[in-house]
């Protein structure tokens, strides 16, 4: 089976000489979702960002069958759908609909196509009726929703997540949970809540220092890293 | 949180704002062409101009008295041009000069506060503005959303410790402001920085995609004769009033 996300030795550093990755292998296949833990600074956001293309390191990172290249980040952008920690940064229209409806307009969609694709997509994340909200008056529930409206009516093959419980209550935590399961693309997240990661992935990878120094079955790398496994 | 309150008012559902933005803009163009081209000498009743953006926001459905607020923030910059050109040109003219400003500034308003900013941008570019001028216009736009935010925070934030900017002047209370702008300023980036990832990551090419295709329509063509026909005619009472006042 191709694996739609394969890296091989990627290497990445910032322009002040920084070394953030260090020789990353990762492989991504349909249907699987992978939780990336590992503590802060160790790379975990630097190496989501090379998913879609934000961040281009050396080393060879291919989506889809596609290397990862300045010529065709608008095919890999279309594939990949990044949910970024901060739902306040990624909705920026004046209303919810336009927001979720920006995604498929970038993508050459018709106006009357994109706004359907983005209502289906806010019904799918269960904010049906709020598309002509402004989205600061939402909710953080409801802007982790929306946020995550906007990135599914690209209609994306997988799925990157950012800590996507940041902010939520509880009950909140549960909702969003069980919607992700419920999505079928493949899926990437990175958590530090270990409750997170086992209810929601079967694989885990272990990020330190720049280098994933350890992968396998979620509880398996939560116990061998002393990450307080669930109960 | 407070936001801008022009967010707000330009989503609003009366006639006005069912209007093409650009027949708006050219509305807008024509009128401050109109009020540019009457003769200083007319400075004792240029304010009767406003009355056509005061109309406009009436019937916008904006709050009066906060557009009237909101469009004397020009009059600080028209005052030093005005005080410049006083020698020269006289005091007659530099009223003239506050007087033009702050119509102007209004009827701008009566259109920016009508007009959701993607709708304005489209029309702007459909227009002729060039296209980079637009879009650092969006997203400096965007971006004194950010820096509102933040400075919301650090003042609750500081607040919270004891803090109280209005209080009396002491040098360090200033020196702990300057920290807070330095503060508020980088950190209103790093957050911009991310708004723009989570744009190129959903496909951003350069340009707001309009969710609603825009028609001119006979109404935006009656709009723009509207205003010229009223301009105008207001210029003219202007000219008369001015006659009989010499």
């Amino acid at each position: 089976m191709v694996p739609l996300i394969e890296i091989r030795n990627l290497h990445f550093r910032y322009p002040d000489g920084t070394k953030v990755l260090s020789g990353i292998d990762f492989q991504l296949y349909e249907g699987e979702t992978v939780a990336v833990l590992g503590p802060n600074g160790s790379g975990k956001t630097t190496f989501l960002l090379h998913l879609n293309g934000l961040l281009q390191g050396e080393g060879e990172v291919r989506i889809c069958g596609m290397t990862v290249s300045k010529d065709n980040l608008a095919a890999i952008r279309r594939r990949v759908g990044v949910l970024f920690q901060d739902p306040n940064e990624q909705l920026f229209m004046p209303t919810v609909l336009e927001d979720v409806a920006f995604g498929p307009l970038n993508l050459g969609m018709a106006p009357p196509e994109a706004l359907e694709r983005a209502r289906q997509a806010l019904a799918q994340v269960g904010l049906a009726g709020l598309e002509q909200k402004a989205p600061y008056h939402l909710s953080e529930g409801e802007k982790r929703r929306a946020a995550l409206a906007g990135v599914l009516a690209m209609e994306p093959q997988i799925l990157v997540l950012d800590e996507p419980t940041t902010f939520l209550d509880p009950p909140g935590q549960k909702d969003l949970l069980s919607l992700l399961k419920t999505l079928p693309q493949a899926k990437v997240v990175v958590t530090h809540q270990t409750s997170v990661a086992a209810s929601i992935a079967r694989r885990a990878v272990f990020f330190q220092n720049g280098r994933i120094i350890d992968s396998g079955p979620v509880r398996q790398i939560l116990e061998r890293h002393d990450w307080f496994p669930p109960d | 949180m407070h936001h801008f309150e022009l967010d707000e008012w330009s989503r609003g559902a009366s006639w006005l704002h069912r209007l093409d933005a650009r027949a708006k803009i050219a509305g807008l163009i024509l009128f401050l062409l109109v009020v540019a081209f009457t003769p200083p000498a007319a400075a004792h009743w240029l304010w009767l101009f406003a009355a056509l953006p005061v109309a406009e926001i009436v019937a916008a459905r904006i709050p009066l008295t906060r557009a009237l607020a909101f469009s004397a923030a020009v009059l600080p910059f028209a005052a030093v041009f005005a005080l410049v050109q006083i020698p020269t040109r006289g005091l007659a003219a530099s009223v003239a000069l506050l007087e033009k400003s702050y119509v102007s500034a209004l009827a701008a308003l009566a259109v920016v506060g009508t007009t959701p900013l993607p709708k304005l941008a489209h029309g702007l570019m459909s227009l002729g503005a060039p296209r980079f001028l637009v879009l650092v216009i969006q997203f400096l736009y965007r971006y004194l959303f950010l820096v509102s935010e933040q400075a919301q925070h650090m003042r609750l934030a500081a607040a919270s410790r004891g803090s109280n900017f209005g209080a009396r002047f002491r040098r360090r209370r200033l020196s702990a402001a300057g920290g807070a702008l330095a503060a508020m300023f980088a950190r209103s980036y790093q957050r911009a920085e991310g708004t723009y990832q989570a744009m190129l990551a959903r496909g951003f090419a350069g340009r707001f995609p309009l969710a609603q295709a825009s028609a001119f329509t006979k109404v935006d063509f009656g709009y723009i004769l509207l205003i010229v026909i009223a301009s105008l005619s207001i210029q003219k009472v202007i000219v008369l009033f001015t006659q009989w006042s010499l």
